[in-house]
This record gives structure tokens, sequence and C-alpha cells, in this order.
């Protein structure tokens, strides 16, 4: 085997960090001021990640809060596994979802968030159900919780691989007929079409810029990380953020990093510096785990293994495909976002839209994460994998964790699976035969 | 001539156990030219198959004589064991017959089930049946109306026989009957628990998912005229409603040891596509909005729905607890099952408001040790009697 590259030692230049610092603050600020909302006298939304209306929040003055998100930040600051423990004391199962019993674990031990700061309760519960019963499961919990107003915003599951013209309206109708009336009450604000397409606008913008850098990762080496770096990347666009001005500024700054880095040929930065020697191009699916964060993502720059695509950057809007906000129709674009973020797909969208990355972006082969608790992932992941390497001939490996449960992350297991699949890539690549073609992990607890 | 009650149950014992669907096989062959359509659990409309001259067939996994050896391989560990057990029906050919699969909204694994249909056996119409979230007949009426003619158009298509609506509103007629029986059974059971056992009401109720329905209502009537003359003892049992067994099934050894445990099944959740519409649903008129506004008014409530207003929340186990005087309830789940283990603890703060008392426990299609459900279905029925006698 060749030598490993390493992240470079060199301390990383701040300027090229300005969209990190940037995106930094624009988190803390958010978070202040949901922290700050009831002496501010400022109404909240809470609300999920795929198929958010943050533009359509927005339209009301409501700060718009995401349960998934707290759970992200605590499973990063290692807090989520004593949440989660709690949810469990009050009677969760073990088999459900870890975001959610982060979540209620979390309001359950007082509700202190992220930056150690006190989370507004929800003035209302925007329940945009993109993809995945859990949401409307959670929200019912937390419905108990707060006895606050909740919408339903029912979007329909593409099992056909397509939006039809019935969908479109039934998701219109909801939103004419029934969230913005209540989020009208809700708020005390009327409802503006321009400023709503005034938002619009700016979301496209950002969405043009974020699809450029994903796509950066097409060239060779690639300058970013696609997956562990893209998470950073999404933060402000699946958040609180899209159709701001300020979104529209960070993705600015992100692209003009990126393109220096192209310029230089540079690859990914990663925690411990500049990755140089780009070895392994994979395409991943499935979330992330979060407990473990950087050592998970130790375990790719140490062996020059970078993710030059990845499905969960699409959770929250697929846009590498064409789809733009669009201000001229507003409320049908509302629905044709929800109707297409990636959980909302079919299987065999998905396993289209894989097996494109992996050409597309010359990756060696598909790794999937299978997330113990997502159901809306892992069901169907085994399928997936199989087909992807049907259709492209490259092969595929199969790890598992959870996102915020610490009790399934098991490091020395995870590292093996990975170690075995860049020797298959490497055999792939001398043109040996690959027995079975993939690897597949037995539990990772 | 009439047949015993054993008999009867023997026959549906033997359709139960049946997994290369004989039945349904000889149903397509009698005929050239006829359609099975396959669905899920929980609920689709089966008037709209039925009108279309095809058989719906209700697939509920393998249970527990299935050895699953493919299935396996498409499922990690800790998803439920329905899906697996009918990929090993579809894979090892006992599905080679059906002409369509529907997966009805339940759950992201039986949406994403139907995406592997599609992938795993082309040439079948799979659909995913989606229903609407939002009870509005303006909003949520009129996409269920949608959905409705696209899947009457395919199944059609499918059949070479376009549904007409009159033959809708005769389908609909015939399953209005069949679900007048399914309650009549309920009610009987209510009635006289002892008389009517949880593992043959199960059965009767499961012949349903095979059988052409004008046959399966005959077979309800002739179950219930049979157990009339049947001479049960009424044993000292407690009276328990059982819920979250909607989808993956509970293998029949479990229904039964709840009832040696002490226990009489008076209400339950199985099989919800027989009686999911609560009422008739009126033959005058268009019957797609019949078929819509029965689905958003008069349908049952199960963890898989929403359910938009908070003080409703759970309500209706309650009632239920209350029409069939039972005095406690028992959730069991199938193992990593998300609708049913997320719903139970919202469930469970309406009964304990309500005084009701619960236990709860997981189950799978496959389980085999039934000591554990025994004893804890036993303490259980014990601890009510004590607490009634105090
Ligand atoms: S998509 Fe997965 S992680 Fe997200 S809420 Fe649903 S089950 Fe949980
Ligand atoms: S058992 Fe539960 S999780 Fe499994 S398919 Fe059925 S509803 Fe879904």
């Amino acid at each position: 085997m060749t030598q490993p590259p390493k992240a470079s030692a060199k301390q990383k230049d701040v300027s090229k960090d300005s969209s990190m610092l940037k995106q930094k603050e624009m988190i803390a600020g958010h978070y202040r001021r949901l922290s700050t909302a009831g002496e501010d006298g400022r109404k909240v939304a809470a609300t999920f990640v795929p198929g958010n209306l943050n533009e359509l929040i927005m339209c009301f003055d409501l700060l718009n809060n995401l349960p998934e998100v707290n759970a992200i930040q605590s499973g990063l600051r290692k807090e989520s596994g004593r949440y989660v423990m709690e949810a469990e004391k009050l009677g969760h199962s073990e088999d459900v979802c870890t975001y959610v019993k982060n979540d209620l674990g979390m309001i359950a031990r007082g509700n202190v968030g992220p930056y150690g700061l006190q989370l507004p309760d929800p003035d209302v519960l925007l329940l945009s159900y993109t993809g995945c019963f859990t949401f409307m499961k959670w929200f019912e919990l937390l419905r108990e919780q707060y006895d606050c107003e909740t919408i339903m915003m029912h979007t329909p599951y593409t099992g056909d691989g397509k939006i039809t013209q019935n969908m479109r309206d039934y998701m219109v109708k909801q939103l004419k007929e029934e969230v913005i009336p209540k989020l009208e009450r809700v708020s005390g604000v009327k409802f503006d079409i321009d400023r709503l397409r005034e938002y619009l606008k700016e979301s496209a913008r950002a969405e043009d810029d974020l699809v450029w850098v994903l796509q950066s990762a097409k060239n060779k080496p690639s300058p970013i990380d696609a997956y562990f770096g893209g998470i950073y990347y999404i933060g402000p666009i699946f958040g609180a953020f899209r159709g701001t001005k300020e979104a529209t500024e960070y993705y600015g700054a992100l692209r003009a990093e990126v393109q220096d880095r192209l310029d230089a040929h540079q690859g990914p930065v990663t925690p411990d510096g500049e990755m140089d020697g780009e070895k392994y191009r994979l395409v991943v699916e499935g979330p992330p785990n979060y407990t473990s964060f950087r050592d998970f993502w130790k375990m790719f720059y140490e062996e020059g293994a970078v993710v030059v695509a990845s499905s969960y950057t699409k959770v929250g809007g697929v846009y590498d495909f064409g789809f733009r906000h669009d201000p001229d129709n507003p409320l049908e674009t509302l629905a044709d976002y929800c109707l297409g973020v990636y959980t909302n797909r079919s299987l065999p969208q998905r396993v289209e839209m894989l097996a494109s990355y992996v050409n597309d972006y010359q990756a060696d082969g598909l790794l999937v994460n299978s997330i113990k608790s997502c159901n809306s992932f892992s069901a169907g992941q085994l399928l997936i994998m199989r087909e992807v390497e049907k259709r492209t001939g490259k092969p595929a490996a199969f790890i598992e964790s959870d996102l915020v449960d610490p009790r399934y992350f098991s490091p020395a297991n995870i590292k093996n699976r990975l170690e075995s699949y860049f020797q298959m890539i490497e055999q792939k690549r001398a043109g040996k035969h690959v027995e079975a073609g993939h690897v597949e992990a037995g539990a990772a607890a | 001539m009439t047949r015993t009650t054993a008999e009867i149950v023997g026959h549906c014992q033997s359709l139960f156990e049946d997994l290369n669907f004989t039945a349904a096989r000889a149903w397509k062959d009698a005929v050239p030219g006829r359609k099975v359509i396959g669905y899920m659990p929980i609920y689709v409309p089966r008037e709209l198959i039925h009108a279309a001259g095809a058989l719906p067939l209700g697939i509920l996994g393998g249970g527990d004589q299935l050895e699953v050896i493919h299935g396996d391989a498409y499922y990690q560990s800790y998803i439920c064991r329905i899906p697996r057990s009918t990929i090993e029906l579809g894979v090892t050919g006992r599905l080679d017959f059906v002409d369509g699969m529907l997966f009805p909204s339940i759950c992201d694994v039986i949406r994403n089930l139907s995406g592997m249909w599609k992938l795993m056996f082309p040439g079948v119409y799979a659909k995913y049946f989606d229903v609407p979230q939002n009870y509005r007949d303006d909003i949520g009426g009129s996409y269920y109306v949608g959905e409705l003619k696209d899947l009457r158009d395919d199944l059609g298509e499918l059949t070479g026989r376009p549904i007409t609506d009159d033959a809708l509103r005769a389908s609909i007629a015939a399953y209005n009957d069949n679900r007048r029986l399914v309650r009549d059974l309920y009610a009987l059971r209510i009635e006289r628990p002892w008389q009517v056992p949880a593992p043959e009401v199960y059965l009767v109720l499961r012949a349903g998912m095979v059988l052409p329905v004008d046959e399966h209502s005959r077979l309800i009537r002739d179950y219930m005229e049979s157990v009339e003359g049947e001479d049960r003892p009424m044993r000292d049992n407690c009276r328990i409603v059982v819920t979250g067994m909607f989808c993956e099934q509970p293998p029949l050894n479990l229904i039964k040891s709840l009832e040696l445990a002490g226990c009489y099944v008076v209400d339950d959740d199985w099989l919800l596509v027989t009686r999911w519409l609560l009422d008739d649903v009126p033959i005058e008129g268009d019957p797609l909005e019949n078929l819509a506004a029965a689905f958003l008014h008069h349908s049952e409530n199960t963890a898989a729905k929403y359910e938009p207003n908070s003080a409703e929340k759970g309500k209706y186990l309650v009632e239920m607890v209350r029409r069939a005087s039972a005095e406690g309830v028992i959730f069991a789940a199938p193992s990593f099952c998300d609708p049913a283990l997320l719903e139970r603890p919202m469930l469970q703060h309406v009964l304990t408001e309500a005084g009701v008392p619960y236990i709860a426990f997981k189950y799978a299609e496959n389980s085999g040790q039934m000591q554990p459900i025994r004893e804890q279905a036993g303490t259980f029925a014990d601890s009510i009697k004590l607490w009634s006698e105090a």
C-alpha cells in the first residue's frame, strides 16, 4: 500500500476560514435571538429541516427553532447520551429515533439548548411533514408538552418518483387555507406575498452558490469534503437562514473560498488542517454520527478518503438537479420544494441519484452509513447498495452507527470495515476480482 | 349443510397457514384473465380492486412458520420483521401470481418497501397508496379523490376492465355488508367473550385477507351462527383491549397465550382494513366522494394517522375501553415499530388520566417464547382482579 496521505500540520489560513467564522456567528446569533425571544416579544415556530418553510415563517416575523438541529448540536457537544437516556426513563422506547428522544430528554431537563442558552417554548408547531413519519409523531409529542397551535402540512410521498398535479394542488391548498391563515393568527402579522417573493429570490441566489460549492467536488482533487465538510455548508440554508441576505453573503463567501482552493489545487480542510493527497473518492448515503463526529471524520481523512457527494446534504432540499425556489410561483415552489427533498423521494429515485453521483463525481464507490434509529433512511439501504453497485460497477460498503446515541458508535468495528473497503477499492483498481462485491458490517454496538 | 365451529375455524386456520396462497391461486385460475392485487396493512380501498373484478389479497408478512433466508439480506437487524418476510414471500415465488401490490401509507418502512418492490419485481404493478393527513373535504378530501381516481384508472388498465361508478357502488355495498358483519362479530365478543375466543376471531378476520368478500361475509355469518350452539364455559378472566398490533402480525400463539393467562380480549386493532371505515359508506351519489368522506370523517384511529385535535388525542382508546367494558389495556407492539412505539407514551398518558391500567411489551411475528408474555399478562390479569375486588 502507498503511504497514507496526511492532513498537513500547517495551520489554516484565517482568511480561508472566514465563511466558517461567519457561519458560527450567524448560528450563535440565532440561538441568542431564540433565547431572548420572550423578552423581545418575538414569537417562535418550531419546525423541521426537510421541507422547512423558512421563507414563509419569516413573512410572519417568526423565529425558527429546529429540534433536529438542537439534537445535532447536543450530539456534537456529547450531551445527547444523557438526554436519550432521560427520554427512555420517561417511557420512550429504545427502538425509536434518537433525535426525538434527545429533544424530549432535553426538554425534560429544562430545555437548555446549545451554547447553554435557554430555548423558548414555541408559539406554534409547524409540522411541515416531509419524508418521515416520525416527524408526525414527534410533533404530536411536542404538542402534548406545549399545548400550542400545531399546523400540519402534509407532504405526500413521491412513491412513483414524480410530483403530480394532484399532490401539488393539495399542498398549495394546505398553504392557502391552513398554514397561512394559522400563521397569521398566531403571529398577528398579515401575509404579504411580495415579501415572500423577495425571500424566495434570495433563496435561489444562495442555492446557486451552494450547488456550485457542492459540485466543486467533481474536480480532482476535490477542494471540499461533501459529507463531513458539507454538513457545515448546509447549516445556514437548511436551517434558519434560507431566504436571508446573510445566507446569500455566506454562500458567496464560501464559493470564493472554494474557488481559491480549486485554483490552488488544494484538498478539503479537515479539523486537523488541510488534507493533501486524495486517495479515495467516496459517495456516502445516510446521516452521519454526531456523537463521535470528529473521530468518524478522522477515519476518512487519515486514509486519504474524501467524500465527493452525499445524500445527507440533500435532506433539506435537492438543488443539484435544477430545482430552485421560484419567486414567480411562490406557493407552488414551496410545494415542489417539500415534495422534492431527499427523504421524500422513492427508493428507485434515491438509487438513481446515488448512482449518478458515483459516475458524475468519478467516485470509487458508495458507502452507506446506516442509522440504527432512522427507518426513513435505513429501511432499504442494503438494496440501494446492491443496485448502485450493479449500475456503476463500483464496490459499495456498509457501516452502522446512530445519530446521537453514543451507545451505538463502535469505532473499532467501523474502522475495520472502512479499512477493508479501502482495500477492496485498491483491488478493484488493480483489476483484481472482488469477491461478493461489498463489505457489510455487523451490528455496530 | 351448516358447518360446525370447529370446521369453520379449521378452514380459517388452514387458510392462515397456507403461505402459498392456494385459495387465491385457485380463484385466479378458475377464470382466465382474473387478476389478484396484493396489499399490506393497514388500509387500502379494497372496493376499487373488487370493482375492477380483481381479488384483493392481504399480504401480512410470513408469520412464525416462514423461515426467512433471503429476506434477512435485505434488512438490518434493527428493522421490524414484516418487510423482510414479505420480501421472502416475494423472492421465493410465493407471490408470483400476484399482478399488483399496494403499499399503504403506514410508516417509513412500508414506504421504502414500495420502492424496493418496484426495483425487485419490475414486471409487477406496485404503488404506494398515500392518504391525506388533512381531514377537510375541500383539501384532504379532494386530494384523496384524486388519488382514488388514479388508482381506479390504474386498476382498470391492469384488469382490462375500467371501473364504472355502478360497479364501484356494488363493491361498496359488498364491503359495507362485510364491515357490518365484522362489527357484529366484535359486538358479540364484547357481550360474551368466552363464546367467541380471540384466536378464533383473529382467524375468522384473517380469512378475509384471502377470500373474496362475499365468501368471507358468509363465513362470518356461519361462524356467528355456529358459536351460538357451542356450550363454552365462562371463565374468571379479566377483560382487556390489546393495541399496537395493526401491522406486523402477532403469532397466533401470542393471542392464545393472552387468553391462557386469564385475559379475554374484548377489543383490538387487528387487521384494521376490515373495519377501517366505521360506518356504512353511502351508495347514492359519487362513489369516490363517498369513499373519501368516509375516510376523512368516519375512519379508525391509529398511530399512522395524524390527530389534529390535541384534546382528542388517544380518546378513542378510552372509548374503546368503555364500550367494551374492558378493565385494562395491553400495549403490544412489534419490535422496532416506530408508529406503535412513538404513539404509545401518548396513549399511556391518556389512559393514566382516565384511570385505566395497562402493561406493555414487544413481540415479533416469529417470537417463539411465549412464557414471558404469558407471565406478564397473567400478573396483569391478577392485579386487575385483585384491584376490582378491593
Ligand atoms: S428522518 Fe430519521 S432521523 Fe430524521 S426524524 Fe425521521 S427517523 Fe428521525
Ligand atoms: S411493524 Fe411498524 S415499523 Fe414495521 S412496517 Fe409495520 S408499521 Fe412499519
